[in-house]
């Protein structure tokens, strides 16, 4: 949980030497790069709002990783964090989104016009299509630090704005510590309800802080959008649906998106963006477009073929199981999403998705009728 | 002692004799005064806007804790910048249980105690049973040979064992400490540790580096205590860095063991099959009395004081932070429906065979004294023991198809 600046100006009696985390058994970015170096040059900086290295870092300290999973190791508190720490966190991004340099400018892109096809994905394969992304909002800090006021500020700012919402996405907003018992069956029946973060990734860098104050759900009365309020992010925003009609998903999650930050700017909240990182994000792998775009997908065959990891890699995709990150597919149903965030656009990472499981399909029919598919294997994208 | 820690020592020595002595004025010395923005947050955010929903709790520190004396407290900080939203996050986290009512709060740090005086007396009341750090004492008692009858029939008693917990003065507690100062912790009790000799002597393992074959050692010998999983303990923070700094040390006999760095800054345990109490409790105190001179020697001291006993980071342990207690087998009692009430009248508490929150076994059950605070060790020891005894004459009697009687209530402070 976050300390803060004043128990961080008492750390600075111990020398680094006393203080340094034991990093011998990590396996996660934040591991890999901090030195104890840089642990000297930014043990006494503070953000603004007084977060600190040791409140970004301890997430990481805490979780040692797994042998074949890189976790990153280090969240934000702050928009600041990401400046007042760069030299920590400019190497991370670097590892985790492909070289990514400082000096690099991010193409921030929700024209949804500029997504070629993406409507015909063949609905007997891909079971349902979704995109969601996270925005924070400007001037406050993240979830890792904020105190209850400012949560309940983001809460308040947030369903004042899509209560203003029309149309398409009229809906309604279900706090968390009120839902009635029916509204909560409802909500879980939806596949719409998130519940306290139990992974310690998220518990140790203290989000779960006061559950549930000033957290809630928002979707439209459609159910085909939906916002999440105060859970790893000030908002997360999803736009999703039953079928292969990933473009009309998208349209609508850019044009609510838009609407969103149309009502925030007016009311001098802008979100928190600038055109090195794209949206910032409490969890540095979410920075650029912290986009995830994907279908639920039935691969069976493909999936067991030698080659489908490469596959994979090459079309720039990630599949993780139905019940999302950390799980396995069931039934030969795959998660199939874009694994880039940062360096591309929200068009460049959706076309991705809607060229590549396109393509997988294909593979997969092919499969069905025991022809071969190496031909049909793409160039790294 | 390591230069950086006398520097900081000396400091905090002073503040803390002056709280010791129930200088809750000390709190007005401590005003949150660094960072200007983290100043100006506090502004745009009044204490109202941060005060915690507890309208769903059920722990001491909700029942406590109101907007007034948030506001007083909130912008507060102890010598180590230890603020009151640290201390109740646990609490705010934790709503509780209908039945069970927990503490809801911690202690980050001696001082805690004092500059947040205003929120931890009324819940130090509340769950010591009226006992007022305003006005009353707390004594401090281990001279085991006042105990008498410590000898139990082993056919009813399995084990018996005792525990307690020590902090060493000048170093922040397990929610609040820096790696540093936890690390300083281990170094300093190990190095007393060491010194022990003749059935006392012993080696530590610590949690980081030992081996499989170490590990599974200690588990077969119940030994090993883990990273905490309850939400108790990690939503105040006592987990972070695990397992950094951590260990456990037992003497050769294997009755003598102590955690280091786990909820508090030691926990001590003195166990053996069978049901000589009053041999446990000797070697307790034995061992104790010896650890303390062994960290004098080097200028350390546990945390003591006069109105609060020894400190520990859960006030529901402060005083004594004492428990003692036994494996015992009552299968005709235990279905009694005065069971209970008899518990309670003797001051005592029942424990499933794996500790707290957990489930009996079978009919064998863990009972140990439900005080802490008011009450010195000898004194309840002694009424553990008085109440094993009668609870072995009551199953005996129902054994025999005789009647037991509910006994008259512990006498208690108020």
């Amino acid at each position: 949980m976050p300390f803060g600046n004043t128990h961080n100006n008492f750390k600075l009696n111990y020398k680094v030497e006393e203080e340094f985390p034991d990093l011998s058994k990590h396996n996660n970015h934040m591991a890999k790069v901090l030195t104890k170096d840089i642990y000297a040059k930014l043990r006494d900086k503070q953000t603004p709002s007084g977060y600190t290295l040791d409140d970004v870092i301890q997430t990481g300290v805490d979780n040692p990783g797994h042998p074949f999973i890189m976790t990153v190791g280090c969240v934000a508190g702050d928009e600041e964090s990401y400046e007042v720490f760069k030299d920590l966190l400019d190497p991370i991004i670097s590892d985790r989104h492909g070289g990514y340099k400082p000096t690099d400018k991010h193409k921030t892109d929700l024209n949804f016009e500029n997504l070629k096809g993406g409507d015909d994905l063949d609905p007997n394969y891909v079971l349902s299509s979704r995109v969601r992304t996270g925005r924070s909002i400007k001037g406050l800090t993240l979830p890792p630090h904020n105190s209850r006021g400012e949560r309940r500020l983001i809460e308040k700012l947030s369903v004042e704005a899509l209560t203003s919402l029309d149309g398409e996405f009229k809906g309604k907003y279900y706090p968390l510590k009120s839902m009635t018992d029916a509204e909560q069956e409802q909500l879980i029946s939806d596949h719409f309800l998130f519940d306290k973060p139990v992974s310690p990734l998220l518990t140790c860098a203290g989000m779960a802080r006061d559950w549930p104050d000033g957290r809630g759900i928002w979707h439209n009365d459609n159910k085909t959008f939906l916002v999440w309020v105060n859970e790893e992010d000030h908002l997360r925003v999803i736009s999703m649906q039953q079928g292969g009609n990933m473009r009309e998903v998208f349209k609508r999650f850019c044009t609510g998106l838009l609407k969103i930050e149309e009502i925030f700017k007016k009311h001098n909240h802008g979100f928190m963006w600038n055109e090195h990182l794209g949206y910032i994000l409490t969890c540095p792998s979410n920075l650029g477009t912290g986009l995830r775009g994907g279908v639920h997908v039935k691969l069976p065959k493909l999936s067991t073929h030698a080659k489908f990891e490469e596959i994979l890699t090459r079309l720039r995709l990630q599949k993780r199981g139905t019940g999302g990150v950390d799980t396995a597919s069931v039934g030969g149903v795959f998660d199939i999403s874009n694994a880039d965030r940062l360096g591309s656009s929200e068009v460049e990472q959706v076309q991705l998705v809607v060229d590549g499981v396109k393509l997988m399909v294909e593979m997969e029919k092919k499969l069905e009728k025991g022809e071969a598919i190496d031909s049909m294997i793409p160039a790294q994208k | 002692m390591a230069n950086s820690f006398t520097r900081v020592m000396s400091g905090r020595n002073t503040a803390v004799v002056l709280a010791s002595i129930g200088a809750s004025t000390l709190a007005s010395g401590y005003l949150l005064s660094d960072s200007t923005a983290a100043a100006d947050r506090k502004r745009l955010y009044p204490p109202s806007a941060d005060f915690p929903d507890l309208r769903k709790h059920n722990n001491c520190m909700a029942a406590a804790l109101t907007p007034k004396i948030y506001a007083r407290l909130r912008d507060q900080t102890t010598p180590s910048n230890w603020t009151v939203d640290q201390c109740i996050q646990t609490g705010v986290d934790n709503p509780g249980h209908p039945f069970i009512k927990t503490v809801g709060m911690v202690a980050g740090d001696e001082e805690s105690y004092e500059v947040f005086a205003e929120l931890f007396d009324p819940v130090i009341k509340d769950r010591h049973n009226g006992y007022d750090p305003r006005t009353m004492k707390h004594p401090t008692d281990l001279d085991a040979s006042k105990i008498t009858s410590g000898m139990f029939d082993e056919r009813y008693v399995l084990s018996s064992r005792v525990r307690t917990g020590r902090s060493i003065r000048g170093l922040s507690l397990p929610p609040a400490c820096t790696r540093s100062e936890r690390r300083e912790v281990e170094r300093v009790v190990v190095t007393a540790l060491s010194g022990l000799k003749g059935d006392l002597a012993g080696r530590y393992y610590s949690l980081g580096d030992m081996s499989d074959r170490e590990q599974q050692q200690l588990i077969d010998e119940h030994f090993l205590f883990d990273k905490p999983v309850s939400p108790l303990l990690t939503s105040a923070g006592m987990a972070r860095d695990w397992p950094d700094a951590r260990g456990i040390w037992h003497n050769n006999e294997k009755n003598f063991l102590i955690w280091i760095n786990e909820e508090d800054h030691t926990r001590i345990i003195s166990m053996e099959k069978g049901g000589n109490m009053k041999r446990v409790f000797e070697r307790f105190c034995r061992g104790l009395k010896q650890v303390e001179q062994l960290i004098q020697e080097r200028g350390w001291e546990f945390m003591w004081n006069e109105r609060l006993g020894y400190i520990l980071t859960c006030p529901s342990n402060l005083g004594t932070g004492l428990r003692a207690g036994v494996h015992i087998r009552l299968p005709i009692l235990s279905r009694d429906p005065r069971f209970k009430k008899i518990l309670d009248n003797l001051r005592l508490q029942k424990r499933g065979t794996g500790g707290v929150d957990t489930a009996a076994t079978g009919d064998t059950f863990d009972i140990s004294n439900l005080d802490r605070l008011g009450k010195s060790e000898v004194e309840l020891v002694q009424l553990l023991i008085d109440g094993i005894n009668y609870l072995i004459e009551c199953e005996k009697r129902l054994e025999r198809g005789q009647d037991i009687k509910i006994p008259s209530p512990v006498a208690q402070h108020v």
